[in-house]
């Protein structure tokens, strides 16, 4: 059971995206309660996987691919942590995108790519070594493509051709790097506290070469400036996907794999000596500063939202950065917490669009009264993002906070502040505008009228649990099962072994 | 200075008169023909170079036996279908700038 | 028994069969015959995998006059892939023929002509047989292309066969040097016997020329994407997947069995450019193109010049090196067999059921037909190289070889090969997607997909499963 239990969690939405294919059209039906069953079926394998690991046991496929290259998915503390999270959110993404949907026409390939691509998020997150990693990281790549391009507008298109470019590309300079990684060391297992440190000093310019082009193939998708460019044009997609997908599984495949990089492949402390981890974090705080200031600066929600992600993705890059337990809780927790908070902005600003035809700032003067749930949503999200206690997001900051203290980089706290102010420069208005403004004679577009609900039920169930789930976690942080202590498991486990 | 190497000598010169006709003539008839010449020159290297190194040899008799099997379906085929395109155009050669 | 001259009888009894009896249901016995060479192959590919390599001397005459046949790991993996291609191949045409009556005729026996020519090919064991396979194989295939009749068909047939003789004489002509040499023409005892002297460097360099030519190796290339690109789908398929392998099979055998001693690095070095220039030059052309057979067509020119990368990789370097060359060539010359196939079965049912043929024609199309796009997808993502495929792992192969041999350009060109392919596959999803587009179709088959996306389900599988052949592929000198 140990060896088939990774690929079962696998199968469950290989399987349906397969299935969903050969479905007509029409059977929305079928095709709808088949992909809840098997997000369902997920999150209970994914549950009974993360007990068993916190029980010291382990789950491992393994088998030969050719010669020297094993194809392994492996179930260990830190997989668990990204694949709980997509598995979660999954079921209340796919649960939003069936509201969301309702009545547009090719919902069978939308929902057969939706699948696929978590298909290959848990293969991103249980993959055992960077060959399996570059399978599944790659097949992202291509099951998001005709996510993206979806409506096929010429505006689509367009962004399908950017998204191609910057991922293929990185793409590239992974497999570059992987392929080089491979000849010099002769396996890319992910071992804790990385396979790196008894090389030969004379290897250590090679090594950092590579370091660079696997943080520049995996910064693409983790949308680290300057490789950011995709994320604000893809947000043309519809809402579950930049949901899901660019809030979510694409850029955090992306900061996931430099965990794995950092982590298992390098390790922490060899990574620290070959001197590459200072620079990193400095990357990451640009992008920090970088990606708020252009938030700023945007008039459209989405638009907004996505470069509030750039933003808050290289948070975590940056805690991964921090030499120390700490500054890696800060960065695992926050990986947690940023897919959980950013779902429920851009599943509001969903709901926004698709009820009132909103999607400019501007217009969302008084929704607070119209939509009074969507809103408060919105509200805690932003909250979080801002690191107002006691939203996910003040946990992050703290441990981040902390971690750089501990690291000696005194300058990262004036980056969280300044982020920090920022984030409210760009947040705070809106949550005026919702709230206190008066609200203009009529909405710009009304496509849904209030009922016994705001809204659509479909839209608005998952976004008020991952609303509370973001609130959750950040109350409920010093208890047993939070992501927190999930996160402090790993770091124990990574820095003490 | 055996025959056999004269045959070999011969077959050379013709793969050379026959080369120059098959690249630079573009008449698709004269390429056959070129084709052929060539043939038959390589066909003499083949025996004669053999029985030039070595005694009188049966195999490379053979050899040419199929081989002169060979090219006459080659040019069977490369006719039919020449006076089928030259029914069908009216040309006689390729239009070269066709994709 | 031995099971190697089933191999020949089964597709010239059919030939002859399906040629003298036209009016037997010659598709569905077309079929059962297909089947039984499959089984044929896979009990044989057995047996070498048990017993090792195995021989066959035809009516126990032995060589010089007499003609032996082996077969050993790459030959049966050859021999499989080829019945395998085959049998999808036969199943889409018995449906996609019903299109075209009157070429119907005639393509069943030149189907059968050219699998005993390409079984011919693999089994061979010395030179002239080669080339009497290589003769047959072009004359059906120049049949296949002109099947049609239309005046393009016919001018790509001639281009087509004007090309292939010249590349056959060429052959010949180092043919006839290497026995008046040697006095033998077996490859086994030639590659004992060859020394490094002007003669045979010639001989080995006429014999490059020619299979080259026939390779449709860039510059030598230009017959190619109008005869793969102007025939009808199962032809196209076949002659991508198939017919242009022999001779580079020829080739990297001529080569890795007697070439590696006798030839300079530079000519080594000198073919793998020609492979660089011809998987820029073809994926550049394949952007252009307007028809979307003829981008298929140019992606086969790119996709033969990674075959070529084998030499620089494999001659002149380590033994380590050399091995995993050999290997990522021949499982790029499987993965893009199945992959190419299935491109041309998927976009052959598209322009059937579109009714035209340009790149532009297919807007809107992942709506009405969706299966055939999806084996569309699937075999690019082999042919771009991307994982999981056996195209994929067959350039990671390949990346390892150049990587251990510090040949860093040619690790450039492979991903210069990959950015460019992306780049022309996705002109076809990016037009495929357009929402305004409401193409009218002709329905089609269900079977045209299935087949389709069986093939590029296999190009996928060897992703996962290419230990499978790669471990029969062992370079041929530790076999012969």
């Amino acid at each position: 059971m140990n060896f088939w239990l990774p690929l079962l969690v696998l199968a469950t939405s290989l399987v349906a995206a397969l299935f969903i294919f050969t479905l007509p059209e029409e059977r929305h039906a079928l095709r709808g309660s088949f992909n809840l069953l098997a997000a369902v079926v997920k999150i209970a394998l994914v549950g009974w996987m993360i007990i068993a690991v916190a029980n010291q046991q382990t789950f491992e496929t393994r088998f030969t691919l050719m010669g020297d290259i094993d194809f392994v998915l492996r179930a260990d503390a830190l997989s668990l942590l990204f694949a709980g999270l997509s598995s979660l959110l999954w079921l209340f993404t796919t649960i939003y995108a069936m509201g969301y949907l309702e009545g547009t026409p090719q919902r069978s390939r939308f929902f057969g790519f939706f699948s696929l691509c978590v298909a290959s998020t848990m293969g991103v997150s249980m993959a055992g070594n960077l060959f399996t990693f570059l399978i599944f990281f790659e097949m992202l790549t291509l099951s998001t493509y005709p996510l993206v391009v979806h409506k096929g507008s010429a505006e689509a298109l367009r962004a399908g051709r950017t998204y191609l470019f910057y991922t293929i590309g990185g793409g590239v300079a992974l497999l570059v790097g992987i392929a080089s990684l491979h000849a010099l060391v002769g396996h890319t297992e992910f071992v804790e506290t990385g396979v790196l440190r008894d090389v030969s000093p004379d290897l250590y310019p090679a090594l950092t070469a590579i370091f660079v082009l696997l943080i520049a193939g995996l910064g693409v998708k983790a949308a680290i400036v300057p490789l950011h460019g995709w994320l604000p044009a893809a947000m043309v997609a519809p809402a579950p996907v930049s949901a899901l997908l660019h809030a979510v599984a694409v850029v955090k495949a992306g900061a996931f794999g430099v965990v794995r990089v950092i982590y298992n492949v390098f390790g922490v402390e060899f990574s620290y000596q070959l001197g590459v981890l200072v620079p990193l974090a400095a990357v990451a705080s640009f992008t920090i500063i970088w990606g708020s200031i252009q938030a700023l600066r945007q008039s459209d929600i989405k638009k907004r939202l996505a470069f509030s992600t750039v933003s808050q993705v290289s948070y975590i890059i940056l805690g991964l950065s921090l030499f120390g337990p700490i500054g890696t809780m800060g960065g695992l927790v926050h990986l947690l917490h940023q897919g959980i908070m950013k779902v429920t902005l851009f599943f509001c600003a969903g709901i926004f669009a698709e009820t009132l035809g909103i999607t400019r700032i501007r217009d969302l003067n008084g929704v607070g009264k119209r939509m009074p749930l969507t809103s408060a949503a919105f509200t805690i999200g932003a909250f979080g993002m801002i690191g107002i206690p006691p939203v996910a997001g003040f946990i992050s900051k703290w441990y981040l906070g902390w971690g750089a203290m501990e690291a000696g980089l005194h300058w990262v706290l004036g980056v969280l502040l300044v982020s920090s102010l920022l984030n409210a420069a760009y947040f705070l208005p809106v949550i005026y505008r919702l709230w206190f403004a008066r609200p203009a004679p009529e909405w710009p577009d009304e496509q849904i009228p209030a009922g016994r609900f705001e809204t659509n039920p479909w839209l608005l169930l998952p976004t008020v649990i991952t609303a509370a789930f973001s609130l959750g976690a950040g109350v409920f942080a010093a208890a047993a099962w939070s992501p927190l202590s999930w996160a402090e498991l790993i770091a124990v486990r990574e820095y003490l072994s | 200075m055996t025959t056999d190497f004269w045959f070999a000598c011969i077959g050379a010169v013709l793969i050379a008169m026959a080369l120059f006709t098959f690249i630079r003539h573009t008449h698709l008839l004269r390429r056959i023909l070129a084709f052929n010449i060539m043939g038959s020159g390589v066909f003499l290297i083949l025996v004669g170079l053999a029985q030039h190194q070595r005694q009188t040899d049966p195999v490379p008799q053979a050899l040419v036996l199929t081989g002169i099997v060979v090219a006459v379906a080659a040019t069977a085929l490369a006719l039919i279908i020449f006076r089928r395109f030259y029914q069908l155009s009216g040309r006689t050669e390729l239009d070269e700038d066709q994709q | 028994m031995n099971l190697i001259p089933l191999l020949l009888v089964i597709p010239l009894a059919w030939a002859l069969l399906s040629l003298l009896l036209p009016r037997l249901p010659i598709g569905l016995l077309a079929l059962a015959g297909i089947v039984l060479q499959l089984g044929t192959a896979a009990m044989l590919w057995n047996n070498v995998q048990v017993h090792g390599a195995s021989s066959y001397a035809i009516g126990d005459w032995v060589a010089p006059l007499g003609i032996t046949l082996v077969a050993d790991g790459l030959t049966v993996t050859l021999l499989a892939m080829t019945a395998l291609i085959a049998v999808v191949c036969a199943f889409y045409a018995i449906f996609y023929l019903r299109a075209y009556e009157k070429e119907r005729r005639y393509f069943w026996p030149l189907f059968w002509f050219l699998l005993a020519a390409l079984n011919g090919i693999w089994l061979a064991g010395d030179l002239f047989n080669l080339y009497v396979g290589l003769e047959l194989l072009t004359l059906s295939a120049v049949g296949m292309v002109t099947l049609s009749g239309e005046r393009h068909a016919l001018a790509a047939g001639l281009r087509y066969l004007y090309a292939a003789l010249l590349g056959s004489l060429a052959y010949l002509l180092g043919v006839a040097l290497l026995y008046g040499a040697y006095g033998t023409l077996d490859l086994g005892q030639l590659s004992s016997l060859l020394d490094a002297n002007l003669m045979t460097q010639l001989a080995l360099a006429l014999m490059t020329f020619g299979l080259l030519m026939k390779t449709a190796v860039f510059p030598l290339h230009s017959w190619l994407p109008p005869a793969h690109g102007g025939a009808l789908a199962p032809v196209s398929a076949i002659l991508s997947a198939l017919v242009v392998k022999s001779s580079f099979y020829i080739l990297a055998r001529l080569w890795m069995d007697a070439g590696d001693a006798l030839m300079p690095v530079s000519a080594a070095q000198l073919l793998g450019t020609l492979g660089a220039l011809a998987i820029i030059w073809g994926g550049w052309q394949a952007f252009r193109q307007s028809e979307i057979k003829m981008l298929v067509a140019y992606s086969t020119v790119a996709q033969l010049g990674y075959l070529m990368l084998l030499f620089p990789l494999a001659i002149g370097q380590s033994q380590q090196s050399a091995v995993l060359a050999w290997q990522g060539t021949m499982l790029h010359l499987l993965s893009h067999g199945f992959a190419k196939a299935a491109m041309f079965l998927a976009v052959g049912t598209l322009v059937l059921a579109v009714g035209k043929k340009r790149v532009v024609d297919m807007a809107g199309i992942s709506a009405k037909m969706p299966l055939a796009l999806f084996a569309f997808g699937l075999a690019s993502i082999s042919i771009m190289g991307l994982p999981p495929s056996g195209g994929f792992n067959a350039k990671w192969l390949l990346m390892q070889s150049a990587i251990q041999s510090g040949q860093w350009h040619w690790v450039a060109v492979l991903l210069v090969g990959s950015l460019i392919t992306a780049s022309y596959v996705f002109r076809v999803f990016s037009v495929s997607f357009q929402k305004d587009a409401d193409p009218q179709i002709r329905s089609t088959h269900p079977a045209l997909d299935l087949s389709a996306l069986l093939l590029a389900a296999i190009a996928i599988a060897l992703g996962f499963a290419a230990a499978i052949p790669v471990e029969l592929l062992t370079l041929p000198e530790d076999m012969l």
